[in-house]
């Protein structure tokens, strides 16, 4: 399966230049780029690990493709995202937020269903990677 | 001024029927203040109505005044509770004036449509001196604002607690309407929300019939949102229609949607003001998200000599509290001007509104920090239309594609595959800078060479346009350029 969070997950994946472009577009609107990566991709995993501190200062693309070519050195079989954050009064929430890097193979998830009383189902969606340990699970 | 005479002014407390604008409610120099609300009303007097007496009436009827002088106004501080007309401006080339009346704030009860609307609206629409009259908009002050709950969770706390963010949402309505059985139903919330979706919607009619009960709907649809969520790991959601005959009724399948998980809930307009205020309390306290469809509100919106704006009702039910609201699509099968649409949006959704006569805004609007409603584009739209979608609606918006999803040839979630397909593209083209309003049918061209789901949707519903003349369109037209 293919995880289909993020703003551009039904495109193909992007190239470099693709990448570049959307952060430009970011940039020229004040939103600082933050990279992010995690080996948890439930839905409702928000906090993904931080690749260091949001580009609060840093207005070159470019640069920020390095750091970003640095992350998918560590982490090649992570998810990986790149977020636009707008800090503007009655925003303050991220802008744009899409995946740039996934693991090969992405086993999905499966629906455990609890069967309760009067046809009421308890579910919970478990990702089948995230049965193992952090750092494990994409190898 | 209609009602004068040359005779020795009677006394403004002798018995029987004055003018009303002799009365007070009409007074060239009032200065409105900060914290009245006001109104702009579109007159039509009847022959040989004074405009001015037609406003002054309006003013009176909607806040102290009767068809008669009575002595017990002598027992209050009526100059304070009558509403005062200010204003009325001829809308020239018709028999139509604006009339614009101000009312002190004492007039009415804190965080309550129901009595900001019994004055406003409550007596004066079939009154016989007028031959139509029509709400325009309201200027709400801040300071009435703050005594309102507002919505449930506004346009920034659903995308982060959807994690969805930089595109509008996406959402269909399940079709047919009416008919299919709860397990069948179900199937087609699945197929929309694994294709590609990150909404379905009950429609407005579907409550709880012989053909589907509430619960057993409830329960299909659940197993259906999860399931998708599980295919794609996005959060899902499906709009399970709560509107009942009472409130108890409702508070119960609120709660039953919310012990299922359900992210989110839906009312019809029909239910009524009070009741949506209601269910905004129980959404925030309860956090899910509050969907309204405006059912039923084209029979008092649409018409421009007679009834009220959807810019007043886009302002209640900010008010009220709801997170989504029906508001337009402009290029889709339903009623409504490009520039009109585009005000109830700016009225929706952005914290301070300027007046903008090209967008029927008659006055500023400070919303004082109160969060945003989501506005809902639904109606015969598809994904060859979604650059002008864009262009005119924005990014914090759902479309919906319901026919345009269930109808695809390849079934629904191919249908929802080429939605998602044609948004994420076209987003991505916006955002490289390109002219993606007229390069539009070329990019969706370019995507559509490697998802075939998007190939077929373009071909089948390429020529299919609703253009028909709009009956409610702003006085004031942007001349071409």
């Amino acid at each position: 399966m293919r995880i289909t969070q993020g703003t551009f997950s039904f495109l193909p994946d992007f190239t470099d230049e693709e990448i570049k472009a959307q952060i430009q577009y970011c940039l020229d609107r004040d939103w600082p780029i933050a990279i992010e990566y995690t080996d948890d991709p439930h839905p409702r995993n928000v906090y993904w690990d931080m690749f260091g501190m949001p580009l609060f200062d840093i207005r070159d693309p470019a640069a920020i493709m390095q750091t970003l070519t640095e992350c998918k050195a560590t982490f090649p079989n992570h998810y990986i995202r790149i977020s636009g954050y707008d800090r503007s009064l009655g925003r303050a929430t991220t802008a744009l937020q899409f995946i740039v890097n996934r693991p090969a193979n992405e086993p999905g998830f499966h629906v455990e269903r609890q069967e309760m009383s009067d046809r009421r189902i308890r579910y919970t969606i478990r990702s089948y990677a995230a049965d193992k340990p952090s750092g494990q699970r994409y190898e | 001024m209609a009602g004068s005479s040359n005779e020795t002014p009677k006394s403004r407390w002798a018995s029987g029927v004055a003018p009303y604008a002799e009365m007070g409610y009409y007074d060239a120099d009032y200065q409105p203040k900060d914290t009245d609300i006001l109104c702009a009303f579109r007159i039509v007097p009847q022959e040989g109505v004074d405009p001015i007496e037609a406003a002054a009436a309006v003013a009176g009827e909607s806040s102290t005044a009767t068809w008669t002088v009575v002595w017990t106004d002598r027992l209050t501080a009526h100059e304070h509770y009558q509403a005062k007309a200010y204003r009325v401006d001829p809308v020239p080339g018709t028999d139509q004036y604006i009339a614009y009346i101000a009312y002190d704030l004492d007039l009415f009860e804190e965080a309550s449509i129901a009595n900001l609307t019994s004055s406003i609206i409550g007596n004066v629409f079939g009154f016989k001196a007028l031959k139509s009259l029509r709400l325009e908009d309201m200027r709400i002050p801040p300071i009435y604002t703050k005594t309102f709950q507002g919505p449930a969770h506004g346009i920034i706390m659903e995308r982060e607690y959807l994690n969805k963010f930089g595109r509008p949402l996406l959402g269909a309505t399940t079709k047919p309407k009416l008919g299919l059985s709860a397990r069948n139903y179900g199937r087609v919330v699945y197929e929309a929300l694994r294709g590609g979706l990150d909404f379905v919607k009950d429609d407005e009619n579907i409550n709880s019939q012989p053909f589907m009960r509430w619960r057993d709907r409830f329960l299909f649809c659940m197993e259906a949102v999860n399931k998708a969520s599980a295919a794609t790991g996005e959060i899902k959601g499906h709009y399970l229609n709560v509107t009942a005959g009472t409130m108890e009724e409702m508070y119960e399948r609120a709660e039953f949607a919310k012990e299922l998980g359900s992210v989110i809930i839906m009312i019809d307009l029909t239910i009524g003001y009070t009741a949506i205020q209601s269910m905004a309390n129980w959404c925030r306290k309860n956090g899910v998200i509050l969907h309204l469809h405006r059912a039923g509100h084209s029979t008092y919106t649409r018409q421009k000599t007679h009834g009220i704006s959807f810019r007043v009702i886009s302002k209640w039910m900010r008010l009220a509290g709801v997170d989504h609201i029906h508001a337009g699509t402009i290029v889709g099968k339903l009623e409504g001007d490009p520039n009109s649409v585009q005000g109830f949006y700016a009225t929706l959704r952005e914290n301070k509104v300027a007046p903008n006569p090209v967008q029927g805004l008659y006055f500023e609007q400070d919303w004082a920090s109160m969060p945003g409603v989501m506005p809902v584009a639904s109606g015969g739209i598809h994904a060859g239309q979604i650059h002008q979608l864009l262009h005119y609606l924005g990014e914090d918006v759902v479309m919906q594609f319901g026919g345009g999803t269930i109808g695809h040839p390849d079934g629904i979630a191919e249908g929802a595959a080429a939605n998602r397909v044609a948004i994420e593209a076209m987003i991505q083209a916006r955002n490289e800078g390109r002219d993606y309003l007229n390069e539009g049918p070329e990019i969706l061209e370019r995507a559509a060479r490697w998802s075939p789901s998007l190939a077929k949707a373009l071909e089948i519903w390429k020529d299919i346009t609703f253009d028909y003349a709009s009956t409610d369109m702003p006085d004031v037209m942007v001349t071409p350029s």
